[in-house]
């Protein structure tokens, strides 16, 4: 990065921090310290605001420049990870949005804990959308840390330290003092920002090929070095058999792990009622398949217009194909246009990274202070304001601990930190939903059974698997205890918090011997798909 | 949507799943401490185990069901399927179908029409075919709670 395209994302990101400010004063300002204000702000955003947030919460810097990237290096293998985050999006609609706005209230804990009503069912899924969150969070920090070094240039050590500790405490101010409000707003820019860039830069790489596609596909596919193959899945995916179960595995986490992921969930809270929460998810399906589609397209233009070799020879991951597609689109280096839609797309990533973290921040501390602290306080007369206070201190506390472990992590590879959060979540946390609002002899065991037998075996998993040790790309690569072969926990860990909740259900005393299993059920079914007595 | 909120107001005051859980932090077992808190309970019961039983509500239910398994089956197995040829059968994906398109192309694009496409028809078919009903029911079973709340 030059020095011109360096001052002018810096002009540009501080803008979008100015303005996030801003928001974050006016969200502030209004001096509701309800729960309902700082988890849900207020309630009345509308299913369009809703859909923008989402699709802001949900579209990280790792889709934006990480996916375009692999597709750019690795051809259609980087395809399968659009349709994965994408299709994920039904289950979502399908069977978790309504009904989940319609049970809970603040967290996702509230839907299991509003039927069983015992305090372990809380404490356990409290403590799963903890873990999941703070596992993304670390992921997008470091991410942050290592693509701000990487798109101002400075590759030293201190300018991540400083990044890292600029991002995690800007999310800190905007969590802690604004709330879901301002967390919101800052979402819905980001979104804008996102998907407005994604749409200029889409429109000319087909500017550049003539409208034509097949044009596209053709030179992405000569200049990639590897012929008709790069338009194919098999080049990262193709190896051995422990290769191609790894990507099923992520596959499968990435497709089920979405609709449990703690900041997704929250965000239906924020519309009034099941249906505006129903109609918040079918915008924001229309916002995220948009922005994939278009993600493929900037992938194969950056391997046509960049050509393979020169996105792997900038980062050996592809994560700058995006920027320096757009310095090309733009008029090539040292060219105005080059250099403003170099520094767009750079702040547009600092912008993304940010909204996301403060989006998670906040699920956590809703966690912390709604699940947790709720749960385990023994003091007389809480009341809903101390639990802000709380939240509050838990966003600091979070804020504190990520940037800690971003930057002890800062040489980590973490990509398999996404893909172990998405596990986590699809092994934890969608099982025992999934069964509370399905399953009428779901029993209070089979929830706690659920939650623990996916969330450990995930992370048992992780911690034998080759990303931690073995493999020369491993955290500790001196040793050697890798006993489970897959990077990606998922195939393994899915089915067993599955079975784990059958298996706790199917060992509780009957539902017939308990009073009230029946009625628990029932008022569940009817709330879930009436919305009487919603929050 | 004030309405709404007007509403729930009232309803939330006879029974709020929530707070007890809430109250319950207080540290002893659920049933001393909210065991009065919930004196209203016991009507809230009776109230939704009689809604639950209604046709009016099964038939809600039966509509939803109806709907969601089945189409959460399909695409659930049409995204394996996906996934599993992707990495399984390279060769077959690799075959062209027009120009530079080939079958993995085609499958990912067929991916997200059948995405968009099933979300238009689930939003008609909630459109349509429940929110009507479920939305009576949701008055109805409020109303119930306040005649027996109080």
């Amino acid at each position: 990065m030059t020095g011109d395209q360096r001052s002018l994302a810096l002009l540009l990101f501080g803008v979008f921090v100015a303005a996030t400010l801003g928001i974050t004063t006016w969200a502030g300002r209004r001096r509701h310290r309800s729960p309902e204000e700082f988890y849900a702000g207020g309630r009345l955003f509308s299913p369009m605001e809703n859909g923008f947030a989402i699709a802001g919460d949900y579209l990280s810097a790792a889709s934006f420049l990480g996916v375009s990237g692999l597709i750019a290096l690795f051809g259609y293998d980087g395809v399968l990870y659009c349709v994965g985050f994408f299709v994920a999006w039904l289950v979502v609609l399908l069977l978790v949005a309504e009904l989940v706005r319609n049970c809970g209230r603040f967290t996702l804990a509230d839907v299991p804990a509003a039927r069983m009503r015992e305090r372990p069912v809380r404490i356990a899924a409290g403590v799963s959308s903890v873990t999941v969150c703070v596992l993304y969070l670390v992921a997008q920090m470091v991410g942050a840390g290592s693509l701000v070094a990487l798109l101002i240039g400075e590759t030293g050590g201190r300018a991540r330290a400083w990044t890292v500790i600029g991002v995690g405490t800007l999310m800190v101010v905007f969590v802690a003092l604004g709330g879901m409000r301002a967390t919101t707003w800052i979402q819905i820019v980001k979104a804008v920002l996102l998907m407005g860039g994604a749409i200029a830069l889409t429109t000319l790489v087909l500017i550049r090929f003539r409208g034509d596609l097949d044009a596209l596909l053709g030179t992405a596919a000569r200049n990639s070095g590897h012929g008709v193959d790069f338009l194919a899945p098999g080049l990262t995916y193709g190896g051995g058999w422990t290769a191609r179960l790894d990507f099923m595995s992520l596959g499968l986490a990435l497709v089920l792990g979405t609709a449990g992921l703690p900041h997704i969930l929250s965000r239906f809270y924020t519309v009034p009622t099941a249906r505006a929460a129903r109609r918040s998810v079918i915008w924001s399906i229309g916002l995220i398949g948009g922005f994939y589609l278009m993600t493929i397209v900037l992938g194969f233009g950056a391997a046509a217009v960049l050509g393979t070799d020169a996105v792997r020879a900038s980062h050996a991951a592809g994560n700058t194909a995006v920027p320096l597609l757009a310095l090309d689109l733009g008029g090539g280096a040292g060219s105005t246009g080059g250099t403003v839609l170099f520094a767009v797309v750079a702040a547009i990533a600092f912008a993304t990274i940010l909204a996301v973290v403060a989006g998670i921040t906040l699920a956590s501390s809703a966690s912390v202070a709604h699940d947790l602290y709720g749960a385990l306080s023994r003091r007389a007369g809480r009341t809903p304001r101390g639990e802000v206070v709380v939240a509050r201190i838990a966003a600091v506390g979070i804020g504190a601990a990520a940037i800690g472990l971003g930057l002890l992590a800062d040489d980590l590879n973490v990509a398999f930190l996404v893909g172990l959060a998405f596990a986590a979540a699809a092994s934890a946390n969608l099982p025992v939903l999934l069964y509370s609002l399905f399953w009428r002899r779901f029993t209070a065991r089979g929830a706690v059974w659920s939650v623990y037998g996916g969330l450990l075996p995930a992370v048992v998993l992780v911690v034998l698997s080759p990303v931690v040790s073995g493999g020369p790309d491993a955290i500790f690569s001196g040793v050697d205890f890798h006993l489970f072969p897959l990077q990606n926990p998922g195939l393994v860990s899915v089915p067993l918090g599955f079975l784990a909740g059958w298996l706790g259900t199917v060992t509780s005393p009957a539902p017939a011997d308990v009073p009230g299993h029946a009625a628990k059920h029932a008022e569940t079914e009817v709330r879930a798909l009436t919305g009487a007595g919603a929050a | 949507m004030n309405m709404y909120n007007a509403r729930d107001r009232g309803a939330a005051r006879v029974e709020d799943p929530w707070y007890d859980t809430l109250a319950s932090g207080s540290g002893e077992p659920d049933d001393t401490d909210s065991g009065t808190r919930r004196a209203g309970l016991p009507a809230a019961r009776e109230v939704y185990t009689e809604v639950h039983g209604s046709a009016a509500f099964q038939e809600v239910r039966r509509r939803y069901r109806r709907f969601v398994f089945p189409a959460a089956a399909a695409f659930l197995l049409w995204y394996l399927a996906y996934v599993v040829a992707a990495t399984t059968a390279p060769g077959l994906m690799a075959r062209p179908v027009v120009g530079t398109l080939n079958v993995a192309m085609v499958a990912g694009l067929g991916q997200f029409a059948t995405t968009f496409l099933l979300t238009w028809a689930y939003a008609r078919h909630a459109r349509l075919r429940r929110d009507r009903v479920a939305l009576e029911l949701r008055w109805v079973t409020q109303e119930m709670m306040r005649g027996r709340g109080r």
